[in-house]
């Protein structure tokens, strides 16, 4: 379809995030270099500029920071909760201080739009660390008995989808309850994590308390592993939340895995469609998909299954793909070379298995990765895009005849995190979203997040709750 | 040289519907200190002065109970930070007011400090405490809610002028209601400062009004007042708060007696909970048969 508006490039200014050229990792409240002196780079995915090396944690260096974090848990655990609150606080305000800054960053490492970093990222990070400060001095409120206590050291891995909101979603209930932390972003976007280093010392935390460790899954596996770790958090992949699961096994470690979805979007005929198709949108293309709670197949009612589909694929025409640091931009760029190629292969497959591959005309620009918003129809459920976690902006369209149907077939994964209805009627929303098995359900909305909201999976989609009441069960000793 | 040079006196004045009126009958009283000097002369509230505080706290009502708990948690974290700038100030008007050193009254107002940031804590966490589904035996989707009651009078307690006063005030307007406060009869002056706290910290004008005065003159028609849904009695005496409790039942007012309460420590929930109603919301979850999912 041919552009009915041109836009003129309206880019946000990336001055105001100033990136050193190298940083180092943070460790006792110093920057300190690797053990081993161990650097990577870390690339902008939409340029594949290099706009930083970092030091490359290693076992040694885990080993020093597990160390740092367990001398500093005696204190801190002994505060009184009103004191841990107040730097909690003071951290959550400094984010809002300083989150245009924080989400041209977080744009630029990771490669999403700077309108989501700006507007769900950033405002969402700020509003977990006020949640959770107001819960320091009000354990006893819990539901945990009287003076719960704190586990210890976290050890908590986080993944580079949302960097920042990863970081909140571990480090606000740890320090909240009285633990302290090492924290291990991922390898493609730490930068982020050490700027909310920065923050640490600007609302003056004692060291210690936050530790972060930039480095690969050698340096997330050494933390898991490392016996003077009591709780390990890790948000990513299904495989790795297995593996770590098999680590801890016989040990008193406590355990939260956030792994990943294979959402479905169920739309019955009496949906309103053009919202529908909004949620859809969004559930899907929301930060390029790389999103584990992603609505990744759209289950329509056989009835509208021709009008939905039309509408979606116009509304897919409009989206703009391009520079993330643009205001316009709907699409970004893919955060890594590694999971382009993954995307591409098994959309490849979902072709070569015979699904009916679709995309609107869309230009790609020539460095960086990228990948256009893509539809399947045709679908069935034994096809590979119907029940593999792309994590891309892939949709796989099934449909269905009968409630009945719908719940069968959005429950036939393995995975069980999020799903979403659309209906006018109430009461169907109910009853479908009680036969669920997924930890969280969105009726008439999608990839809607909040603080005070408990986010996590059934069966292989991890267990334990982040967020609300619920996610301080997680850090304390109960 | 400073001590040639003569001090600017503050008039204090009354905070109405976010603005500082006096009172409109144009009285005041002297305000003095524990030794008997004088302080100021603080407005001598009337009725009309109350009844100007209920309308204006009224129209503040749905703005305020209709925000976000964290839009307002918001709001009551940033009157902690303005009232931490004030911090000597407040340590003046507290020792003057209570008689208290200098290192005494400032362990007061960090408390009080400290206080607004507890219940600004509380804004977006109380609904899951008091809060919750409840599991009825048929196909229905069950939940209840807290909401705050409306407009709630707060008596602020008579001997603890500030932290007393905080402790009283922050819950209610935490969960969503909107306050008519009438401040220590004897020790209004931090109350009337609060209010120039409270004006520019982003807390929408009417949903704290304080007036000054005697207690039982500006009580007795914010008890029997119509459009008033609570009152709280901390700085009634046990026959005034008597009088109080059986003007409230005109409406069903509900009433907080006064209690022997330690400001000092930490607080429970029961000053919010005080001024919350519970709404239960129904809704059938039809059914798609009686097989549960096999998956």
């Amino acid at each position: 379809m041919a552009s009915v508006f041109e836009y003129a490039p309206a880019p946000e200014s990336r001055a105001i995030a100033d990136i050193a050229p190298s940083y180092g990792l943070f460790i006792d409240g110093e920057f300190v270099e690797a053990a081993d002196g161990k650097v990577f780079k870390t690339v902008s995915p939409s340029t594949e500029e290099v706009l930083s090396e970092v030091a490359r944690a290693g076992s040694e260096d885990v080993d020093r920071a597990v160390k740092a974090a367990r001398r500093a848990f005696e204190k801190w655990s002994a505060l009184p909760g009103a004191e841990r609150a107040k730097y909690l606080f003071r951290i959550a305000r400094i984010i809002q201080e300083r989150s245009r800054e924080l989400a041209v960053l977080e744009t630029l490492d990771n490669g999403k739009p700077i309108k989501e970093t700006r507007d769900a990222d950033l405002p969402l990070v700020a509003a977990h660390f006020f949640y959770y400060a107001g819960w320091a001095d009000k354990l006893d409120h819990a539901g945990y008995g009287a003076n719960p206590r704190p586990l210890g050291v976290a050890g908590q891995v986080i993944p580079w989808n949302f960097p920042l909101l990863m970081l909140a979603w571990k480090i606000a209930p740890a320090l909240a309850t009285g633990n302290t932390v090492v924290l291990k972003p991922a390898e493609t976007t730490p930068l982020s994590a050490l700027f909310f280093a920065d923050i640490c010392r600007q609302a003056g935390l004692p060291k210690g308390v936050v530790n972060i460790l930039p480095g690969y899954g050698d340096a997330g596996a050494a933390l898991v592993s490392h016996p003077e770790v009591n709780k390990v958090a890790f948000t990513g992949s299904t495989a790795v939340g297995k593996e770590i699961a098999r680590t801890v096994a016989g040990t008193r470690k406590k355990v939260t895995l956030e792994l990943g979805g294979k959402g479905a979007n169920i739309v019955f005929d009496d949906a309103p469609i053009d919202q529908a198709v909004e949620g859809i949108v969004n559930g899907i293309f929301f930060n390029q998909g790389q999103v584990c709670c992603a609505g990744s197949r759209l289950l329509v009612q056989e009835s509208i299954q021709e009008e939905l589909l039309d509408s979606l694929k116009r509304r897919l025409s409009t989206l703009r793909l391009g520079d993330p640091l643009d205001k316009n931009t709907d699409i970004g760029a893919i955060n890594s070379e590694e999971q382009l190629t993954r995307i591409t292969s098994l959309v490849e497959q979902g072709e070569a298995e015979g699904a009916e591959r679709w995309s609107p005309a869309c230009e790609l620009p020539e460095s960086g990765y990228w990948f256009a918003p893509t539809l399947f129809t045709n679908v069935t459920q034994a096809h590979t895009v119907a029940r593999d976690e792309i994590f891309g902006p892939v949709l796989s369209v099934l449909t269905f005849r009968t409630p009945d149907e719908a719940v069968a077939k959005a429950n036939n994964t393995p995975y069980g995190l999020s799903a979403g209805i659309w209906t006018e009627k109430g009461s169907r929303i109910l009853a479908v979203a009680n036969k669920l098995r997924a930890g969280v359900v969105w009726s008439n909305t999608f990839n809607k997040f909040d603080p005070t909201s408990p986010f996590g999976g059934y069966k292989e989609s991890g267990f334990g709750r982040e967020g609300g009441r619920h996610g301080l069960e997680a850090y304390l000793d109960v | 040289m400073s001590d040639a040079r003569l001090s600017v006196f503050k008039t204090y004045k009354l905070y109405v519907g976010g603005k500082f009126p006096r009172s409109e009958s144009g009285r005041v009283y002297e305000v003095t200190d524990s030794k008997g000097k004088w302080l100021a002369n603080a407005p001598l509230s009337s009725r009309k002065d109350a009844r100007d505080a209920v309308v204006a706290a009224r129209k503040a009502f749905g703005g305020w109970s209709g925000a976000t708990a964290y839009n307002r948690g918001q709001v009551l974290y940033r009157v902690a930070e303005m009232l931490e700038g004030r911090r000597d100030q407040f340590v003046r008007e507290v020792a003057d007011a209570e008689g208290l050193s200098k290192s005494k009254a400032a362990a007061v107002v960090d408390a009080t400090i400290d206080r607004w940031v507890w219940y600004a804590g509380w804004t977006d966490k109380i609904a899951q405490v008091v809060g919750g589904g409840n599991p009825v035996a048929g196909p229905f989707f069950n939940l209840s809610s807290p909401e705050p009651t409306g407009v709630v009078a707060v008596l602020a307690p008579q001997e603890s002028s500030f932290l007393g006063l905080v402790s009283v005030l922050a819950p209610v307007i935490a969960t969503g209601n909107t306050a008519v406060v009438v401040a220590s009869e004897n020790a209004p002056l931090p109350a009337l400062s609060l209010a120039e706290v409270l004006a520019t910290s982003d807390v929408p004008g009417g949903v704290v009004n304080v007036l000054s005065g005697r207690t039982a003159e500006i009580a007795a028609p914010l008890a029997a007042h119509q459009d008033v849904n609570a009152i709280d009695l901390a700085g009634a005496d046990e026959v005034l708060a008597k009088e109080l409790e059986i003007a409230a039942a005109d409406n069903l007012k509900r009433v907080l007696r006064p209690q022997p309460v330690d400001y000092t420590q930490t607080p429970g929930t029961d000053r919010m909970t005080a001024f919350l109603e519970t709404k239960t919301v129904w809704h059938p979850t039809g059914s798609l048969g009686a097989s549960g999912s096999s998956y």
